[in-house]
């Protein structure tokens, strides 16, 4: 007998197989992602250089190395708000959610990261790959930062999914949550160093930053993947991402069951 | 613990007083809708009983109750023994649903991967897995769609592997939705053949919604009709014949115009068109059979093509409710 750990993970094996059907569009997100790449490379490394080759402890082979990684992360790490959740929400197919045998939450969120995992070899390897070809990349020493840092990568995605999970169970309330989706896609990128890495914010706006879940997702992973973040500091930062994890999860596991008491499942 | 009128075993499905209200936005005014009135049911093991109604009837949120899905407003439900919101896992394992509008399938892979992850969810032991698949593809005749993704196959196709899908557990109990809706007269019988099989093989409760007095007659020895939210009905198919005399209607078109055909013997004439090309008789299935009609048209002139049209549970419903006033 399986335990049901195993069955989730069946699960992430399935979202994985099912998005190797969008290839085409995964090598169409790659193009988008190094196009984008190419141009924070333009504006991010002119301002390293105007700042005189260092900025906040990022020269130019660093900020490489954050442009790409976190350009890679792109395609895995959920920054636009939507998800399949949302729409089954919204067209009431969530009805058949509620038929199997299964916690609703953790079942969403295990196909969701099998789906997000796969686009890690269409759009984030490749991605890293072209940077480094093309710019050039400062890379870690010890196999100890790629171990960590591919933990920490892992706990961004699955971090990413359990909170597009919570805009989607909000459907249960509004019937539309794409105004929610837009809000979330704004901060979200924002906030998780999708443009520019937050300690170049200004300090308030760091704080804020820091006191909200989306570093978590994509800033910590680069730093830890780069190396700019290493020992204690490290275990730290994979600490805290598991650690909103953990209350993105328990703050599902409410929205769901409150949410059911809601649900007024669309389309009869 | 109560048991049925022949004591021999517990009610599979349980409700007394269930009601459900729904809250509607009318512009800017909110107004409650009640989609499922004080509905007292009780279906024994091994039934098979129609749940019909018109659209709006209350029949999905009826089946959204008892598995689980949608919380009642008041009253009491017990489905195959468990309190279905509370025990939504438990009851997960015991009853096979299938949504004739909603697909259980994952629609980018292919249909085994389907039907070998639903086995995964529900814990099944691999060996009993590998059996029940081989049973139901066999039966369902799906062997050579196995590999097809779900998104490639005809409605057809899919209402089979959709119906396998909700079996594979081996459910007690398989609620169906609407399992006809858009189908082919040819796909249509081949799922009501297996249907009955099914049942017959393995004892299996069925409850069926349906907008298709087909499936109703062929599979269901029960029916229970529903109108706005409130039970109407609740007996065996000659009996609601009886209460509404449900007529079908034989249309034949002949090889030349000839007079109303008004003495066929246990019909009534309802229509000509073409100058008698084409003419419309209905019939009562309880008194005789298409067969027998068209034999008796056919001795008084050549019958080129035909066609028999089901009563709609639309009209069914109507008629009971006039009956009942």
């Amino acid at each position: 007998m399986r335990s049901p750990v195993g069955t989730y993970l069946r699960l992430v094996r399935a979202g994985f197989r099912e998005q190797s059907a969008y290839l085409l569009a995964a090598f169409g997100g790659l193009v988008a992602n190094a196009t984008f790449g190419l141009l924070k490379v333009a504006i991010l490394f002119a301002t390293v250089r105007a700042a005189g080759g260092e900025l906040r402890g990022y020269d130019l082979a660093e900020m490489s190395a954050y442009i790409w990684l976190s350009q890679g992360l792109l395609g895995s790490v959920n920054l636009t708000g939507r998800t399949d959740m949302a729409d089954r929400v919204r067209t009431g197919d969530v009805a058949v959610d509620f038929l199997r045998p299964l916690d609703v939450q953790a079942a969403a969120v295990a196909t969701d990261t099998g789906r997000r995992l796969f686009a890690l070899l269409p759009r984030g390897v490749p991605s890293v790959v072209i940077g480094a070809l093309l710019v050039g990349m400062s890379t870690p020493g010890s196999a100890w930062t790629y171990l960590l840092g591919a933990v920490s990568v892992l706990l961004g995605i699955v971090l990413s999914c359990a909170c597009v999970y919570l805009l989607a169970v909000v459907g249960f309330w509004i019937v539309e949550t794409r105004g929610l989706q837009i809000l979330y896609m704004v901060a979200s990128g924002f906030l998780a160093g999708l443009f520019v890495p937050i300690s170049l914010f200004p300090d308030w706006l760091h704080a804020v930053a820091v006191s909200t879940p989306f570093p978590s997702m994509m800033m910590y992973p680069v730093d830890l993947l780069s190396g700019r973040v290493e020992g204690l500091p490290a275990l730290l930062l994979v600490a805290q991402q598991a650690a909103w994890l953990a209350a993105a999860a328990v703050l599902g596991q409410v929205l769901t069951r409150a949410g059911r008491r809601r649900l007024e499942v669309q389309g009869g | 613990m109560t048991h049925d009128g022949t004591g021999s075993s517990e009610p599979i499905i349980e409700t007394t007083g269930l009601t459900r209200d729904f809250r509607v936005r009318d512009g800017l005014r909110r107004r409650t809708v009640r989609a499922v009135d004080d509905l007292t049911l009780r279906v024994s093991p091994g039934e098979a009983v129609g749940y019909i109604g018109a659209n709006g009837a209350g029949k999905s949120t009826t089946i959204k109750m008892l598995t689980g899905i949608l919380v009642p407003t008041s009253g009491e439900v017990r489905t195959c023994g468990c309190r279905p919101v509370p025990d939504r896992r438990r009851l997960a394992g015991e009853v096979g649903v299938v949504f004739g509008q909603r697909s259980q399938l994952w629609w980018d892979l292919p249909v085994r991967e389907s039907f070998s992850l639903l086995a995964a969810i529900h814990r099944r032991p691999p060996a009993d897995a590998r059996a029940r698949t081989d049973e139901l593809v066999e039966r369902l005749e799906m062997a050579e769609i196995l590999g097809t993704p779900v998104r490639q196959l005809s409605l057809g196709q899919r209402m089979r592997a959709e119906v396998a899908a909700a079996l594979l557990h081996r459910p007690r109990l398989v609620i169906l939705d609407e399992p006809t809706i858009g189908l082919d007269v040819l796909s249509k019988q081949r799922l009501r053949e297996f249907l009955v099989e099914e049942r017959a093989t393995h004892g299996t409760t069925l409850l069926l919604t349906t907008h298709d007095m087909g499936d109703v007659e062929r599979l269901c020895d029960r029916v229970v009709l529903v109108d706005r939210g409130r039970l109407v009905f609740d007996g065996d198919l000659a009996g609601l014949g009886r209460t509404v005399g449900a007529e079908r209607v034989l249309v034949v078109d002949l090889a030349e115009p000839v007079a109303d055909l008004t003495d066929v013997p246990d019909t009534r004439h309802l229509g000509s068109e073409g100058h008698g090309l084409r003419q419309r008789l209905a019939f009562d299935a309880q008194r005789t059979t298409a067969a027998r009609v068209l034999a008796a048209v056919s001795t008084r002139v050549e019958v080129v093509d035909l066609s028999v049209e089901e009563p709609r549970v639309e009209d069914v419903v109507r008629k009971v409710y006039a009956a009942r006033r």
